[in-house]
């Protein structure tokens, strides 16, 4: 369209490159040296953490956090949160457990009935949200509340147990000696990378969270990306439902409660912002496994897990503090 | 103790007059008292000042000397530094090397409240004011009361003394008027009136008419002019060479972060002042522009929007620049918004290409190949934690995409091609926008705009605060822009640039198309005439 000038120096080039990598990266590699030195400090203080029997129950036990935690970042970063996550881990294991006693469906179909409650549930969040034009702390206050008076109304306020081998097999299997949880994490930690850094959709959601009217200007639609953020967090959500409910072999209307608290924090502490705009998976899924790690070396320095909450708000509050001196030191 | 609180008036700061009946006795009192203890040392002495951000040198060695009670005018391009070193001198910003010496001692640098207590304060383009709070609470921010925290606020009180304060200003403003029903004028005098209780010595205006009626400006002179005679200095940022002329006793220019030279601003005129600050001479700011007037893109039929503007009505044709002219509140980027789907209206049509079009959103306005470059380029334009490629990249997002997943080859050329079609100055691609200079960053809304491949493109005062170089370079980009068929409305309020760059003018007054002119009749008092049309 217009006549193309001289390109751009080379030099310059390699500048912005430096500085991209050291701006951007900073609070992800933050957090990843945070994590080196806790699981370093931990291998020399008791000589369980650092076995592979131990890293993989840690894992597995991070697995179900750091799927709500995936989910959640994507709204974070929208400059949205959601806070109904843990009673939504109730509502879709629930709905799983009904449809999974033996010798009445295939496995297929609680696995499907329990993500198609999640997605349901986070659609109604996102559509509540984008028409009421209310904050999503309050509508997600309001749906956690409801979301678990759900729960309990399709339980009929009992476990519901007795849930077939082939559904246990989700959270309770193994593939090649790797447990069912760690499988599924990688693959969802890779596919929800993929949407955040790779599509149109991820950038969409930067450019809502990072200044909502100029993406409104430039033409995203606000509502549908935030339909779709709230809608893939339910979706994850449903499938922490199920893999927990599987675990514990058992559909718990009372299950989840307060998990919403930890996976908002390993997003935080992961480097994604409340105000909106910026995050990584990576980083959450760090500060999920962060987390994980903590509590694990806490309950092998036989902690008990009255200070251990305590430690975990510390850090919570440290992992944020420092994240924004560190922006404060970028911004000047 | 330096500065006023409201309990407590500390009769040492010339602005202190409290007993004085008249502003004009008080300025004569003043001038007695101001010339007694005016020392002949600079205000502000500033030495080597460097600043560097990611690589880019802000600030390169730069000196400044202000001296007591004189206008010293601060001109330079876009990115010439001006900002950086204003920054620094409130404390914003920490500089990597060099000295500041203001009233006699080290700057502390870094530290807004003491530098504010020392007596350096700025009015910013952007007004720092609290809407929910009155005009003398606004005065007195931060300053409430001689107690503690929890002390006792006496809003009575403060209401007195900012009014005794306004009073003496010559500006008619209720002290006990919510901030937010001000106009822009008006929160600019109460940040005056904050600068001048606070005791300022020296006050940093950044842009200070950008908003301002003539009558407004003349105000804010006589204003300058009283705080000179009480030995108050002021910097004073601005790209209007008639201000610069009109008001400051002296002018430094800076360049690429680099001082230029310091001139009293008699020994200069506007030629040398140009050579200065661009290092060449501008022969011609309009370039000469062949119309090529094609087939009719937009159409607009009795648009009309309550309170805001009525049965508008006007065509712009592929390759045709139409001009939008009018005072602040003819309503112009109110129509701007309607074409663009950001407002609806709520009668009328818009026609795209001899096609009834329903803009409902920006995202309809886009694929009816419309482009919009806000005015506020902060709250509508970019992403500030996008990079330049991801904010250039951003409204076409899709065609650089496949099956949902971005195509990193394809985006990055495109934006790349951007980057070098518009000389937008950047440290890289990834640089993310905020680090950019004011021009440099409209530029990149441009290229955004561009990237998505309108018919039409709305430009919303493309040349608001930027200086006379980026200025030129926008001209040729519009006209550019026409020559390869783009139907293009500019909304601006500096007459010379309307009558420069359109090939017809419409005006405005007070929401009501009040004329349209061809290029021929479209002279500045024709323009001015109309857009005063009641």
């Amino acid at each position: 369209m217009i006549p193309t000038q001289k390109p751009q120096s080379t030099y310059l080039n390699q500048v912005g490159e430096a500085y991209k990598t050291r701006l951007r990266g900073l609070s992800t590699y933050g957090i990843l040296l945070a994590f080196l030195v806790v699981c370093v400090v931990l291998s020399l203080v008791t000589p369980r953490f650092l076995t592979i029997p131990n890293l993989t129950i840690v894992v597995t036990q991070v697995s179900i956090n750091a799927l709500l935690a995936f989910g959640v970042t994507f709204v974070i970063i929208t400059g949205g949160i959601d806070l109904s996550i843990g009673s939504m881990v109730a509502v879709t294991g629930v709905v799983a457990a009904m449809f999974a006693h033996p010798d009445t469906y295939p496995v297929g179909v609680p696995l499907l009935m329990g993500l198609l409650a999640g997605l349901l549930f986070g659609a109604f969040n996102g559509f509540v949200i984008t028409r009421s034009k209310v904050h999503p702390f309050i509508i997600t206050l309001g749906t956690m509340t409801m979301g678990r008076g759900l729960a309990l109304i399709l339980s009929k306020g009992r476990p519901i147990s007795n849930l077939s081998d082939a559904f246990n097999f989700i959270g309770g299997g193994q593939v090649l000696g790797i447990p069912m949880p760690i499988i599924i994490l990688v693959v969802m930690f890779i596919l929800c990378s993929i949407a955040l850094h790779k599509t149109v959709l991820g950038r969409y959601m930067y450019a809502v969270g990072g200044n909502e009217q100029a993406a409104r200007a430039s033409g995203i639609n606000l509502s549908k990306v935030k339909m779709v953020v709230y809608t893939l967090c339910g979706g994850l959500a449903g499938l922490a439902g199920i893999v927990l409910t599987s675990r514990i072999t058992t559909g718990q209307p009372n299950a989840g409660a307060g998990f919403e608290l930890n996976a908002i924090a390993a997003a935080i502490i992961g480097g994604t912002s409340t105000s909106g705009g910026t995050g990584t998976m990576t980083g959450t899924l760090i500060g999920a496994l962060l987390i994980g790690v903590i509590s694990n070396g806490l309950d092998l320095l036989n902690v008990t897990s009255y200070y251990q909450q305590v430690v975990m708000g510390i850090i919570i509050i440290g992992a944020v503090v420092l994240d924004s001196w560190n922006q404060n030191k970028n911004n000047s | 103790m330096r500065y006023v609180t409201p309990s407590g008036f500390v009769g040492k700061g010339p602005w202190l007059f409290y007993n004085l009946a008249t502003p004009s006795e008080l300025m004569t009192t003043n001038l007695l008292t101001q010339n007694m203890t005016q020392s002949p040392t600079p205000i502000l002495q500033v030495q080597n000042l460097s600043k560097t951000f990611a690589g880019v040198k802000a600030l390169d060695n730069v000196p400044l000397t202000v001296q007591r009670g004189e206008v010293h005018a601060l001109m330079g391009e876009n990115g010439a530094g001006k900002s950086t070193l204003m920054k620094i001198l409130i404390g914003l910003h920490t500089p990597d090397a060099g000295e500041v010496i203001f009233d006699g001692h080290p700057l502390p640098y870094g530290d807004v409240h003491e530098i504010l207590k020392r007596g350096i304060s700025m009015i910013h383009q952007e007004l720092q004011v609290v809407p929910e709070l009155t005009v003398a609470q606004n005065i007195f921010l931060g300053r409430e009361t001689t107690g503690g925290l929890f002390s006792r606020l006496n809003d009575r009180r403060q209401e007195k003394e900012a009014g005794l304060l306004l009073a003496q200003m010559g500006v008619d403003i209720r002290p006990g008027r919510k901030m937010k029903h001000l106009s822009v004028a008006e929160m600019q005098m109460v940040e005056i009136a904050k600068a001048i209780s606070n005791q300022a010595k020296v006050i940093i205006m950044d842009e200070p008419t950008s908003a301002l009626s003539d009558k407004e400006v003349a105000t804010l002179f006589r204003i300058i002019g009283e705080l000179k005679q009480n030995g108050v200095a002021i910097i004073y940022i601005s790209h209007k060479m008639e201000e610069i002329f009109a008001i400051a006793d002296t002018i430094t220019v800076l360049r690429d972060g680099q001082y230029m030279d310091t001139q009293p601003a008699a020994g200069l005129n506007r030629n040398s002042l140009i050579a200065m600050m661009v290092g060449r001479e501008i022969d011609s700011l309009f370039p000469e522009s062949v119309p090529r007037k094609g087939q009719e893109v937009l159409s607009v039929r009795n648009l009309s929007r309550a309170g805001k503007f009525t049965d508008i009505n006007f065509t712009v044709h592929e390759g045709e620049v139409l001009g939008l002219a009018g005072l602040m509140g003819a309503g112009r980027t109110e129509i701007a918004r309607a074409i663009f789907g950001l407002d609806r209206p709520e009668r009328g049509d818009i026609y795209i290409k001899g096609q009834k079009a329903d803009i409902r959103s920006p995202q309809d306005a886009i694929r009816n190949g419309i482009g919009y470059v806000s005015e506020d380029r902060k709250a509508l334009g970019f992403i500030p934690g996008l990079s330049v490629k991801q904010n250039i990249t951003l409204a076409s997002l899709p065609s650089h995409a496949k099956g949902g997943l971005i195509q990193d080859k394809a985006e990055t050329e495109a934006a790349a091609k951007m980057v070098a079609d518009l000389k937008i100055k950047t440290a890289g691609m990834h640089q993310k926008v905020t680090y950019l200079s004011g021009g440099n960053q409209q530029k990149v809304v441009i290229g955004k705009v561009l990237l998505a491949s309108p018919d039409l493109i709305i430009l919303d005062e493309p040349t608001r605060g930027i200086d006379i170089g980026a200025k030129s370079e926008i001209y040729k980009l519009i006209n550019q822009l026409t020559a390869h068929g783009l139907a293009v409305i500019m909304i601006s309020s500096e007459l010379p640039e309307i009558i420069g760059m359109s090939d017809r003018v419409v005006v405005l007054s007070q929401g009501r198309q009040t004329a349209t002119l061809s290029r021929e009749e479209a002279t500045p008092e024709t323009i001015m005439a109309y857009a005063m049309h009641d």
